[in-house]
């Protein structure tokens, strides 16, 4: 059986054009980060695209909900919230996500279901399970997707949750996005293993190792993931294996790396990767690559754009969203 | 004297209590081989090696735990949070076990262990990255609170802070780990507990600690200009108060306004004004003034977060109020 058996070409196409938008985004933030447009922490997410789209490719976002930590512009961008109410919430300004009240860490869309952008490691797992809750007590036949870092696993936060929702029968799916970092630490000198779905056993769920460069494969093993969720309530932890090209966040230079392991995993460029899948089965030329590498860049600078124009927020507003 | 930066300040104060005495040792994330985040620890793991300074997992409530089981055992654990933000998980571990340890063992055990990092306001953070944690730390006895605002205090606090028998909350910033000032080449110490009178004025009190000394410093001279002889003490240590110095200067300018990044509800600023307001009763001209960041979370919009917190204006504007010359 071929990899790409069973995907319309469409599905694939919207895939590969999700990720062009994420790292076409991602670099116009760096550059409006050097102008100063930007402040504070903001993590970029290039070379982990092929992880939130292949996931979210595989849900239903009217009944499945999805939260992250604060390298969240990719997982607002694939949910379907707007890049220019994105780069505007990087912008401080009023038009953005959250009002300007929360900026790169924190890109909220509570129609679309994207419950944010934590910036507190860990914070966002006892939550995600939490919403995983409300989905088993109404019955709503969602799932939940809860990522984070390979350096948040070993929060207290993890363990505590994965438990619950292995004898409340959650339907929540945990997605550690091991990018083999946590900011200058790599994994194995914090961890007493080095692949994470061991930890899975331990709280009577299926644990799965996937390659994130792939984001066919992440597409599919989020799709068992979350049949089995929405059946059976069950959860389950997936270690999807990634890379950031960039560093932790705009200030670390990345010196704890070699260039040979970050050039290696550029060879698996998760783009790359399904052009190159896309064009041996003939269902794109190079020439509609360019194209929709062009349409990526064109969102890209129109996000900025918008984000360029839209109005500060009145220095009132800092009184308001407080309470409900 | 030497200048030095206040980063530098703090890992010298680390670096000749870890020679002086080898129960002292290092822990938190990223605090070896990256240097620290904010490069604070900088060379310790270099000159001292594990397990003196140890990096751990993103694991606060364990790792936290953890030192405090040390320090009960005999270790000096100095305990490094990337931020006061993230000693939030470590709550139990600090409120509950090291604070009480040596009142619930009828005085048998005792707690040497500094938690130390940077707390209070960054910029462009938004709400969970950017607070003043304070207020929630002084409540609790069997903790001291120390809040160093330059290099000469940092060093000499924290050394005092690392010889000290019991639970030390350390307070850094992140906005002046870069700020320089003298610190002398031979070995000092400066006492937890007492204040400091930095500028001496006979027209009001300015009380502040940490990185609003700097506003404090500015007010100081832009009232002075006006005719305003302000007196500014630097608290240096939250906990114990110096009470005294406090009501000294009180006394003297039968004025004052206190200045903290913390929120107003029950802080450290309140308790302060509270304190004033009763010791000093007989001796005020006006009602005591509190300058503290806004009852909100911290925004990232940058015109919206410079306007919750305290400013150079809004303390001269309080210092003026209270001196009815508004
Ligand atoms: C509780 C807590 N501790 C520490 C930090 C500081 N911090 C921010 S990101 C990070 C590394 C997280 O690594 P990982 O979970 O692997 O996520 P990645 O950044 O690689 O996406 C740390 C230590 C934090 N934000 N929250
Ligand atoms: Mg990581």
């Amino acid at each position: 059986m071929g990899k790409l058996d069973g995907y319309k070409k469409d599905q694939l196409v919207a895939m590969l054009r999700d990720m062009l938008i994420i790292r076409r985004f991602e670099e116009k933030a760096a550059q409006a980060y050097g102008l100063k447009k930007i402040g504070g922490f903001c993590h970029l997410y290039n070379g982990q695209e092929g992880v939130v789209v292949g996931a979210v490719a595989a849900l239903d976002m009217k009944k499945d909900y999805l939260l992250t930590a604060y390298r969240d512009h990719g997982h607002a961008i694939a949910t379907g919230m707007d890049p220019k109410v994105v780069m505007a919430e990087l912008f401080g300004k009023e038009t953005g996500c959250s009002r300007g009240k929360g900026g790169s860490m924190h890109m909220f869309d509570v129609e679309k279901h994207m419950f944010g952008g934590n910036g507190i490691v860990g914070g966002q797992i006892p939550v995600a399970t939490g919403v995983a809750f409300m989905q088993m007590y109404k019955k709503t036949g969602g799932v939940t997707l809860c990522f984070f870092g390979d350096g948040a696993i070993h929060q207290g936060a993890f363990h505590e949750s994965a438990n619950l929702a292995s004898i409340w029968n959650l339907p929540v799916i945990y997605i550690v996005e091991n990018n083999h970092f946590g900011m200058g630490t790599a994994v194995k000198r914090v961890s007493a293993v080095e692949d994470f779905d061991v930890k899975a056993k331990g709280y009577n769920m299926t644990g799965t190792t996937v390659n994130g460069m792939d984001v066919i494969e992440v597409h599919q093993a989020i799709q068992k993931a979350a049949e089995t969720a929405r059946k059976e309530g069950r959860p389950a932890l997936l270690d999807v294996k990634t890379y950031r090209y960039k560093g932790h966040s705009m200030s670390d230079p990345a010196k704890y790396r070699t260039k040979e392991e970050l050039e290696e995993f550029k060879q698996q460029d998760p783009i790359l990767m399904l052009k190159q899948d896309l064009l041996k089965a003939e269902m794109i030329t190079e020439k509609k690559f360019e194209e929709l590498d062009k349409e990526a860049k064109a969102i890209a600078n129109q996000a900025e754009e918008f984000a360029e124009e839209s109005p500060e927020p009145p220095l009132e507003s800092r009184f308001e969203d407080i309470y409900a | 004297m030497p200048e030095l930066a206040m980063r530098d300040a703090l890992r010298q104060a680390m670096d000749e209590e870890m020679s002086r005495d080898d129960a002292v040792f290092v822990l938190g994330e990223e605090v070896g081989e990256y240097n620290g985040a904010y490069k604070v620890t900088r060379g310790l793991l270099d000159k001292y090696g594990m397990p003196r300074v140890m990096d751990t997992p993103i694991a606060e409530l364990g790792f936290t735990g953890l030192a405090v089981g040390a320090a009960l055992a005999g270790l000096r654990p100095v305990v490094e949070w990337m931020t006061y933000n993230f000693s939030l998980l470590a709550l139990d571990q600090v409120v509950n076990n090291a604070a009480k340890m040596r009142h619930m063992s009828g005085g048998q055990l005792k707690c040497p262990i500094v938690f130390r990092g940077p707390n209070g306001p960054a910029e462009f953070l938004s709400s969970q990255h950017s607070q003043a944690l304070q207020s929630l730390y002084a409540h609790i006895p069997g903790l001291k609170v120390v809040a160093p605002s330059n290099p000469y205090d940092a060093k000499g606090l924290l050394k005092s802070s690392i010889r000290d028998d019991n639970p030390v909350m350390f307070l850094e910033s992140e906005m002046t780990y870069g700020m320089t000032g003298e610190v002398p080449e031979e070995e000092y110490l400066v006492p937890i507990g007492e204040a400091s009178v930095v500028r001496e004025g006979s027209d009001v009190t300015l009380i502040s600690y940490s990185k609003p000394m700097l506003m404090l410093h500015k007010a100081a001279e832009q009232l002075a200009e006006q005719g305003i002889e302000a007196e500014v003490i630097d608290l240096r240590t939250i906990r114990p108060l110096d009470e005294e110095t406090i009501y000294n200067s009180v006394k003297k300018t039968n004025r004052a306004v206190v200045v903290d990044e913390s929120w107003p509800f029950a802080s450290v600023g309140s308790h302060v004004c509270w304190l004033i307001s009763r010791n000093c009763f007989d001796y005020l001209d006006a009602p005591v003034e509190l300058v503290c960041s806004e009852d909100v979370p911290m925004p990232y919009n940058h015109n919206m977060e410079l306007a919750v917190q305290p400013s150079v204006e809004k303390i001269v504007k309080a210092a003026k109020g209270v001196s009815y010359t508004d």
